[in-house]
């Protein structure tokens, strides 16, 4: 009840975030990724991953997924925001569907020699990453999977040399023969 | 010459501009000119087809076509220049997109081989309008601009209106293309608006309506939005039910205010009556209304006891702030016409004796009284007397943004749809004076008056001189009390009556004002003075400047107090002691 002078209730719902990953489906048209990015930063929602590329070039379509968090009622929102922008054709929550394979691609920096180098190898062979460049006191691993087993990859590539890392963010695709 | 020459759709971009106005029925537009609109001036100069109305502000000209667009239900059309004229234009855009107003702006760009160089009078238009448009557009190319013209009133005035603009180079205004009328596959086919309700949703809606005990009919904006169709069908809905309806701001007029269902306004400023049945409700009927902080209070205590049915054309309305029972997702008429033939042919009018007994318990708590005074007047009285002296003319009210802007919600009694502007979600001030010029414009027999403020009219008041220009007989209702008297009222309330910045040492003489302007000017000091100015005003055919001196310290209730509930409201006979000491206690202890 104790709030400071104002006519907004200021108090916030407390329920718990969930994380949600969204395929958004959009007319390929200038300025349309500014509009969806916008839309996340003007409302306060927040964005954990995101990827974009034309898909259909024909059609001009591109596809757009998104990982973002929020109380099940933002994030009802944001599908519906993001719903009635006039170059979306389609929103589906990757999540609540439950069926959905999501992937995310990094590329892997590593510098070291001698011991550190052989066991990022067998590291890297056991996570099934390949090498992709290489030079004598570095390999370029590139790395495909969920979040999860990127995360971890990185995590143990850190004490053997860990230089830097760039990732795709998440792409998803529903499992079975419909289409989004 | 090829055969081309000869083809009638050939034709520079700025002439596109103009004939795609014509084929959509466009017979007014506001604008300002510039360097980078200079050929659509030429193309407007020779023609007559639309008129074009001179503002002296670009937001003169974004609000003037608000009030056109709201008084008539058309788009309203807006021509600026690039750069200052554009952003200039944002404010009114922001206010169309929170009131869901259809505007077309066409902007002006610097030419496409200059943007992004920091040009003269260049600015990033579609990045700066973009936030605050429905949909915007650059056209980079002559033989895209018919297809985007019209898919711009397409989207503008279809599903939930809103304001969009197009930002046209110049040197795509100068090139010649090929123009096209308007066709179906000129919109965009990601957007389809959802007009016809969900049966099976409609046949829940129902059911819950026939069990209510206490129902509640909460109307808004969407209703108005949607046509006049709607309106009547409303009306025909609280006829059939027998439930007691009330209204948001930005739908008053939708049910008359002398109905006899009539609850008056809800929300903070609302009644006692329409707040306490939206408290206690079972079942609450919102249509076109979105559950906005000013008529929900503090929502973890909104209507707790009631199932909610909720009709939007926006399905992000649904579920923002308060979560409903039964969302329908549809326009208000087409789904209100479905609902009303499934609850006439299945359902007989429930009783609910009981509940309207409790209502007429509320009413009388009468909590829109104030003091009578016969030596000042109360701003009260004077929206009272003005609404009591132009009943049964043909009457148009926009206001500016404020204490009058309640006073005149409350005060005065809307019987149609169409006749009330004023800016709900954005609380513009300024918007009342420029409204009204645009309101005038579309009915210029009418009777159009704007309720403004002292503090308010001052924004936009450059406007007089456009009214003055098209012999628009627009009467400024100022309310002068001397102070910004919303910020005031809270400052009292809520900042421990410091009153930081809220009173205006130096005013204009508005009497003289308006003599300046070439319009004319007329003051009332006293309660006794004020019916005949009021009916001179309403004599005078030119545009009026009319100084209403009102009480200066007078608030507006009743008030639901910060952080409150709808049962927790301030009335006026408690506001002025002990009371709202108490109830503004916690606030205070906290500033």
């Amino acid at each position: 009840m104790n709030q400071p002078a104002s006519a907004y209730f200021l108090e916030d719902r407390h329920d718990p975030n969930e994380s949600h990953t969204l395929s958004i489906l959009v007319q390929n048209e200038p300025g349309v990724l500014a509009r969806v990015i916008g839309l996340f930063s003007g409302r306060g929602y927040n964005i954990e991953s995101l990827t974009v590329s034309e898909t259909e070039s024909q059609k001009h379509l591109s596809r757009i997924t998104i990982v973002t968090t929020g109380t099940p009622m933002v994030i009802e929102q944001i599908k519906h925001q993001l719903d009635r922008m006039v170059p979306v054709y389609r929103v589906v929550d990757m999540t609540l569907t439950g069926r959905s394979i999501e992937r995310e691609l990094a590329m892997v920096k590593l510098r070291g020699t001698g011991e550190h180098r052989v066991e990022a190898l067998r590291l890297a062979e056991a996570f099934r990453a390949r090498v992709i460049d290489a030079t004598i006191e570095s390999f370029v691993f590139e790395i495909t999977g969920a979040s999860s087993k990127i995360n971890q990859f990185i995590d143990l590539m850190r004490p053997l040399g860990l230089v830097e890392v760039s990732r795709t963010g998440v792409a998803a695709i529903g499992r079975g023969p419909e289409g989004m | 010459m090829s055969d081309n020459s000869h083809n009638p759709n050939q034709m520079t971009g700025a002439a596109m501009i103009v004939r795609a106005l014509i084929d959509h029925g466009v017979k007014h537009m506001f604008g300002y000119p510039g360097g980078a609109v200079l050929p659509i001036y030429d193309e407007i100069f020779q023609q007559s087809e639309i008129e074009h109305i001179l503002v002296r502000h670009e937001q003169g000209a974004g609000h003037a076509a608000e009030g056109y667009a709201r008084s008539t239900g058309k788009p309203g059309v807006v021509l600026v220049t690039s750069g200052p004229g554009a952003t200039n234009m944002v404010t009114p855009l922001a206010d169309a997109l929170m009131d869901s107003i259809p505007l077309v702006c066409i902007t002006g760009q610097v030419p496409t081989h200059l943007i992004g160089n920091d040009a003269f009078q260049e600015c990033d238009t579609v990045g700066i309008t973009r936030p605050c448009t429905k949909h915007n557009w650059l056209v980079r190319d002559v033989n895209d601009l018919a297809k985007v013209l019209h898919e711009a009133f397409y989207v503008a005035s279809s599903g939930r209106p809103g304001p969009v603009v197009v930002d046209v180079p110049k040197d795509v205004q100068f090139a010649v293309g090929t123009y096209h009328p308007p066709l179906k596959s000129d919109v965009h086919i990601s957007y389809a608006p959802r007009l016809k309700g969900d049966a099976a949703q409609i046949r829940k809606a129902v059911a819950l309506l026939a069990s209510a005990r206490r129902p509640v009919i909460y109307s808004g904006g969407g209703v108005i939005n949607s046509g006049p169709e709607a309106s009547r069908l409303l009306r025909e809905l609280v006829e059939a039910t027998g439930f007691p309806i009330t209204s948001t701001l930005m739908g008053l007029g939708a049910y008359p205010a002398s109905g006899k269902n009539w609850l008056g306004m809800l929300g903070m400023h609302g009644t006692y009556e329409a707040n306490m049945a939206m408290h206690d409700c079972d079942v609450m009927l919102c249509v076109g209304a979105r559950f906005d902080d000013r008529i929900t209070g503090r929502t973890d205590a909104f209507s707790p006891g009631s199932k909610k049915i909720h009709i939007d054309i926006d399905p992000s309305s649904i579920n923002k702030n308060i979560r409903v029972d039964v969302p329908i997702i549809g326009d208000a008429a087409n789904v209100l016409g479905d609902l009303l033939q499934v609850f006439r042919t299945e359902v007989k009018k429930p009783d609910i004796k009981p509940w309207w007994q409790e209502i007429a318990k509320w009413r009388a708590r009468n909590s829109l009284s104030y003091r009578k005074n016969s030596e000042i007047i109360m701003p009260q009285y004077a929206v009272e007397r003005l609404f009591e002296l132009t009943r049964g003319r043909d009457t148009y009210i926009t206001t500016e943004v404020g204490q009058h802007q309640m006073w005149a919600a409350q005060f005065f009694g809307f019987e149609e749809p169409h006749r009330w502007m004023t800016s709900g979600g954005l609380g513009t001030m300024g918007y009342g004076l420029p409204s009204a010029i645009g309101v005038q414009v579309a009915h210029p027999d009418s009777l159009v008056i704007d309720i403004g403020g002292d503090a308010s009219v001052q924004m936009t008041m450059q406007e007089m001189a456009t009214a003055v220009q098209y012999e628009l007989p627009v009467k400024i209702f100022i309310l002068n009390n001397q102070y910004m008297g919303m910020v005031r009222q809270w400052q009292q309330l809520l900042h421990g009556n410091r009153l930081s910045h809220s009173y205006s040492e130096a005013l204009p003489d508005f009497v003289k004002l308006a003599d300046a302007f070439g319009a004319v000017g007329l003051r009332a000091t006293k309660p006794a003075d004020l019916d005949g100015a009021i009916q001179e005003m309403i004599r005078i055919k030119k545009p009026v400047l009319f100084d209403c001196r009102v009480a200066a310290l007078e608030n507006c209730f009743p008030m639901i107090p910060s952080g409150k509930a709808h049962n927790e409201m301030l009335l006026p006979a408690e506001a002025n002691d002990e009371a709202t000491a108490a109830a503004f206690a916690a606030g205070k202890a906290l500033v």
